[in-house]
Order: C-alpha cells, then sequence, then structure tokens
C-alpha cells in the first residue's frame, strides 16, 4: 500500500511492479506530481536538467546531469525532462516538472488511485488498515510517500494574522510594500528574490544566520538562484537581513508590527510593515501516525527511520519521497543526503522496492556475479560516473560481497550505512564523498570477519577516479580480499 | 520601514517579551552545558543545532570513521563500547564526539544507542564557529573536561 502520487510514490510504485510486488496506489490529488502542482512559488525549480552533458541522453550514467526525471529500469522511458524543456534555463519549471512526472506516469503504466484520501490508520493483526474516503484498504506494509506538504509555522502570538509561503500573492500586489519575511532559508530568500522588482523594502530575520550553499560547499543553504537579496543586503538596498527571534506579530492599521528581539544580544528591533509572511517550511501531513507510535524529530516532524526507511518506532511503516530525509545515514562532515530532493529520494525508492520484495514476498531481485580480475575496473568506474553515489553523498554506496557459494556477488546500491553497521559476508562498498573544503573524493569501506575499515582516497580536479593514483591505491584497499 | 532603537536606550515600553524558544530550545535549557543562555541565545542555538532520534542499538559515533559531529544527549542512554566492549554509558545531558570534533580524528570508541536516544548535533565542521559564538558553552564544556581529566587523573595516581 503506498500513499501518495507525487514523485516519491510514483518512483516507488514503478520498482515495485518491475519486481512483481503487488501493490495500491492511493492519492488525494485529482493526478500525479504531488506539490510541483502548486510549488515553488516563483515557478521554476532549484533542481537542474542539463540536456547537454558528457554522457548520452538515455543512458544511466546521464541520471547524474538530469536530477528531475524519474528513473525507470529500461532505456526507453529515462530523460524524460530534457525531452519536455525548451532551452531557456537549464531549471525545469514548474509546469514542465510536472508534465515530467505526469508523463512517466502514463508512460510507464503506473496505476493510481486518485481522489482518494488516506484518512485514518489502525492495526490489522501483523498488518494495518487504512481508512480513505474511496473506502477502507488492508495491507501488511505500508509506504507513505506524501511529501512535506503542510505548511507549517512557529509558536509566535500573533502568527494567525500573517499568510505561509503557500499563502503568497502575485508579486505584482506587493509593488511598493514593506515586506517583512519571517525566516531566512531558501524559501524566504526565494519570495525575496521574486519580491525585488515589487516590494519597497524587504526584511528577513529569523535566530539562524543565513547560511550560503556556496559557502557551506553542500546542498545546506540558501541556494546560488537566490543570493541576489543578499547581495543588496550587502551593498545597502532595499532589503535587510536580521538574525533575530520574532516575539509578536500584531495587527497595526492596515498593517503588521513585527516586535524582535536580536540573536546577538543588541535588545529589541519593532518593524512596521504593509505584509508579513512567514517562509518557515513545510512539515509532513502525519495525520493519526503519532498516535500509531510513528515517533519524529526535530523542527519538521520528519518521521524518524531505519537506514531502510522503516519507522523506527512501528515496523512495517515505511516512508519514501522527501520523507526519506528521516533517515539521514552518517552525515559525514554534517553533510546531509539529497533524499529530499528528487534526485536522491528516487534511488532511495529503488532499493526500498527491493527490500520489501526480498523481505514481504520472498522475491530476490537480480544480484550478478563478477570475476575477481573485474573488481578493481567496476569499482572505480562506478565511482567516477554512478549517479547514485554522486546525488547521495556517504549515503548510497555499491556494495559487493564475497558469497562463499555464489563468488563474488554484486549486491547493487545499498545505503552506506547498512553496509558499515551491520554484519555480514566479507565485502566492499564505495561511496563518493565530499568535504567542507570543496573537495569530492572516493572511500572505499572494507568488510572483512565484521569489521569495517575506512580508506579514503585522494580527489582529482577532473574528479577522474580512474587514474593510475587511484588504481594503485585501490589495489591496495582490496588486497584483505581473496 | 521604520525601525526603532535598541530597547536599552528606549525605557519600559519597549522591554522585550519573553520570547518563544520553541521545544528544541526548551529542552536545551534543561541542561548545563547551555544553562548560562539568554532565552534568544536558546532560540539562535536551536535553529542552528540538528536533532536526531536513534533506535535502540544503532551506532552513533563510529570507532575509526571519519567525518563525525558533537553530540548532546536530549533523553535517553548511550553505551561507550571501544573494540566491542561496554566502557561506561552516558546519559541525558551528557555529550560525546568532542575530542574527535576538536582534533580531527576519527573516533576511538563506539557510541551505540541503548534505548531510544535523542540528541542534539553539531557536525564537526561547524563546532569551532560554534563555540567561539557561544564562549558560555565552551567554558560549560571546558568545565566538564576539566572533571573528567580529574577522575582519569585520580585513576592512574
Amino acid at each position: 500500500m503506498v500513499v501518495g502520487s507525487g514523485p516519491g510514490g510514483l518512483q516507488l510504485s514503478y520498482a515495485l511492479t518491475h519486481l512483481g510486488v503487488p501493490h495500491a496506489v492511493i492519492s488525494a490529488d485529482p493526478a500525479p506530481g504531488g506539490m510541483f502542482r502548486r510549488w515553488p512559488f516563483f515557478q521554476r525549480l532549484l533542481s537542474w536538467t542539463k540536456p547537454f552533458a558528457p554522457f548520452e541522453r538515455g543512458t544511466r550514467f546521464y541520471e547524474r546531469y538530469d536530477w528531475n526525471s524519474l528513473i525507470p529500469d529500461d532505456d526507453q522511458h529515462r530523460a524524460i525532462q530534457p525531452r519536455l524543456m525548451d532551452g531557456s534555463s537549464y531549471f525545469p519549471s514548474r509546469s514542465e516538472m510536472e508534465q515530467n512526472i505526469a508523463t512517466f506516469a502514463r508512460e510507464t503504466g503506473i496505476r493510481v488511485r486518485y481522489d482518494c484520501r488516506w484518512t485514518g490508520t489502525s492495526r490489522d493483526g501483523e498488518g494495518f488498515r487504512l481508512q480513505t474516503t474511496s473506502g477502507e484498504y488492508r495491507a501488511r506494509v505500508v509506504v507513505f510517500a506524501f511529501g512535506l506538504a503542510q505548511p507549517w509555522k512557529p509558536d509566535i502570538p500573533g502568527i494567525e494574522h500573517v499568510p505561509h509561503y503557500a499563502d503568497t500573492r502575485a508579486p505584482e500586489t506587493y509593488a511598493g510594500k514593506r515586506v517583512f519575511i519571517i525566516g531566512k532559508e531558501t524559501s524566504a530568500f526565494e519570495l525575496a528574490n521574486g519580491f525585488l522588482p515589487w516590494a519597497r523594502q524587504i526584511v528577513l530575520a529569523s535566530p539562524r544566520p543565513t547560511q550560503l550553499s556556496v559557502v557551506t560547499n553542500s546542498l545546506v543553504g540558501v541556494r546560488a538562484r537566490y543570493v541576489q537579496p543578499y547581495e543588496d543586503n550587502i551593498l545597502g538596498g532595499g532589503v535587510v537581513i536580521m538574525n533575530a527571534s520574532i516575539d509578536e506579530v500584531a495587527r497595526s492599521g492596515d498593517g503588521f508590527r513585527v516586535r524582535t528581539t536580536r540573536s546577538d544580544g543588541g535588545g529589541s528591533l519593532v518593524f512596521e510593515a504593509d505584509d508579513v509572511i512567514a517562509t518557515t517550511g513545510f512539515q509532513p501531513p502525519l495525520g493519526d501516525l503519532p498516535e500509531l507510535g510513528v515517533v519524529s524529530s526535530g523542527r519538521e516532524k520528519i518521521p524518524s527511520q531505519t537506514p531502510m526507511f522503516e519507522s523506527i518506532s512501528v515496523p512495517h511503516v515505511y516512508f519514501a519521497g522527501t520523507a526519506t530525509r528521516g533517515a539521514p545515514g552518517l552525515k559525514k562532515n554534517g553533510i546531509p543526503s539529497s533524499s529530499g530532493a528528487v534526485h536522491g529520494h528516487r534511488y532511495n525508492a529503488r532499493i526500498l522496492a527491493r527490500h520489501i520484495a526480498r523481505t514481504y514476498f520472498g522475491i530476490d531481485p537480480a544480484r550478478p556475479t563478477l570475476k575477481r580480475d573485474d573488481v578493481l575496473g567496476y569499482l572505480l568506474s562506478e565511482l567516477s560516473r554512478a549517479p547514485e553515489l554522486w546525488h547521495q553523498k556517504s549515503y548510497l554506496a555499491r556494495s559487493l560481497l564475497w558469497d562463499g557459494a555464489r563468488g563474488i556477488v554484486d549486491d547493487g546500491i545499498v545505503p552506506l550505512q547498512l553496509f558499515v553497521d551491520g554484519d555480514g559476508p566479507d565485502g566492499v562498498a564505495v561511496a563518493v564523498e565530499a568535504n567542507p573544503k570543496a573537495e569530492i573524493y572516493p572511500a572505499v569501506y572494507v568488510r572483512k570477519n565484521n569489521v569495517v575499515t575506512e580508506h579514503l582516497l585522494p580527489t582529482n580536479p577532473l574528479l577522474d577516479f580512474e587514474t593510475a593514483e587511484h588504481r594503485a591505491q585501490m589495489t591496495a584497499v582490496l588486497a584483505p580480499l581473496p | 520601514m521604520t525601525c526603532e532603537l535598541p530597547t536599552d536606550r528606549r525605557g519600559p515600553r519597549h522591554v522585550p517579551m519573553a520570547t518563544t524558544r520553541g521545544e528544541l530550545g526548551d529542552k536545551l535549557s534543561s541542561l548545563s552545558l547551555f544553562a548560562d543562555l539568554s532565552a534568544a541565545e536558546l532560540e539562535s542555538v536551536a535553529h542552528i543545532v540538528d536533532e536526531r532520534r536513534f533506535a535502540e542499538g544503532e551506532r552513533i559515533l563510529r570507532q575509526g570513521l571519519s567525518g563525525s559531529g558533537f553530540y548532546v544527549i536530549l533523553s535517553g542512554e548511550a553505551i561507550i563500547r571501544v573494540d566491542g566492549q561496554e566502557y561506561g554509558r552516558l546519559g541525558r545531558g551528557d555529550f560525546f564526539g568532542e575530542i574527535s570534533a576538536l582534533l580531527g580524528d576519527p573516533p576511538v570508541a563506539d557510541i551505540v544507542a541503548a534505548r531510544d536516544l535523542h540528541c542534539a548535533i553539531i557536525p564537526g565542521p561547524a563546532l569551532e564557529q560554534f563555540m567561539v559564538g557561544h564562549p558560555q558553552v565552551m567554558f560549560r564544556m571546558l568545565q566538564s573536561e576539566a572533571r573528567k581529566l580529574r577522575t582519569a587523573t585520580r585513576w592512574r595516581s
């Protein structure tokens, strides 16, 4: 049973179908696309698709340059997004993204019961009963792919007067206005950027100092596309960026009065504004899952998950799509996974489908074997090109197992955390990793007698990990494996 | 847009209201490490740190693996394990990972969740900036390290 018809639900349904796992998909929406049917507000995505890339469209390796297409097993349905783009930007428009997802669903024949809202959950022996607006479903395993679709506002006095990001009006209606934006993350900067040609003044305020992705050298922080308001602030234009907590928002005439306290101990400031908008994020629509025992963590209340995307507190409840951020993995050097975006979670869905097939349906997905002489070249090629490893750094890994009976088995793409923390046959897992100095390098984890050792290989300016140096170091690392 | 002057120059009408620290801010405020922070500073810290729940048996720090962080236990219990052998337990308010984060070396022990464990996290590369920006927290941490050193010295003598 899969709940949701955004990219997460559709990708999972595709993978389950191709493994032969019977399932149903329900969605409260009337059509595929999830949140892309409404947001981002300023019409273009943050995730790119390069129509021209070092690899041919329609190949697995091209996926590294196409963050937005869903991933089939065959070449025919690959790279749908670039087919739909008009060349004006390498960020698809929202409608191009919606079309991309709908095209994948249509061309691959994914069946979804639309206009069917999940309304309640209860236990049913080993499984669950799901109440919906179209009757009751029973399932042994449930996967929630409901996205972070519920606008959330913090508990600030007067916040009920403040529209959420989701309720932002057309930009021209802010012409000549003083706009106060609560929040300083990407969505705040997206709005501020869109208001630059309209608003008289823009204030962005929240307790945490602004982070920029080009400074953190990761996806953490405001993305490069929306840095313009930051520059405007630095140069003393009409944008004010403040580190302050918001104490109260009160109506004042036709506008608002916002009371703030500066986080650096600089006292309080009061702002008069014509409009206030809370860009304070979204939460997953958890419904009655907390009553079922599903625990969540953080401001966004994302369910806490095992490395295989299962609730840590309620077995057999799984998650797909953006909610898989609740399985953070090793988060080495503080760099998060890309599970919050399509280019990351599309691979999580494929892994989850294999897990469900194996665990609940006795279906063993194909795992080819390799000759020992081919191992070195295969691993270095994967490190240089595999889209799963490049999109999910320090998170997903290519794993080979030394299986007594079968020889060297390609165990596929697996969560790195499962490999390093789990017991199992001797083997090797390779991942692409990064550090805050913007270096990207291969990491090799060797498991021998259930002890895992880490080996970090050198970076390379052209990101070519098939050099003589890499071959020599990898040969030495693999030496303990026969 | 009008910006009024800071409260301390304006008189009683502008006395700031109690800030809403949020759920995490409240949890941090009850831990000795953060005891000296004002409400606004706590809210700021609550926005900077990460939060994570770990299932029983899950590893948090991994002996010999690079790239870890600094963890403060909000609730639950964790086991310190070296080469598979238990060396002690940590509880609410305790912290770990600081040695590895400060020195940039991989941890010398595993830390494993003994039961449902809830932690606040600062990634290793961000720890220096955080500590320098919050000297009261750094001082509390230093006191705690001094106590550990004293205990270790007594053991040896």
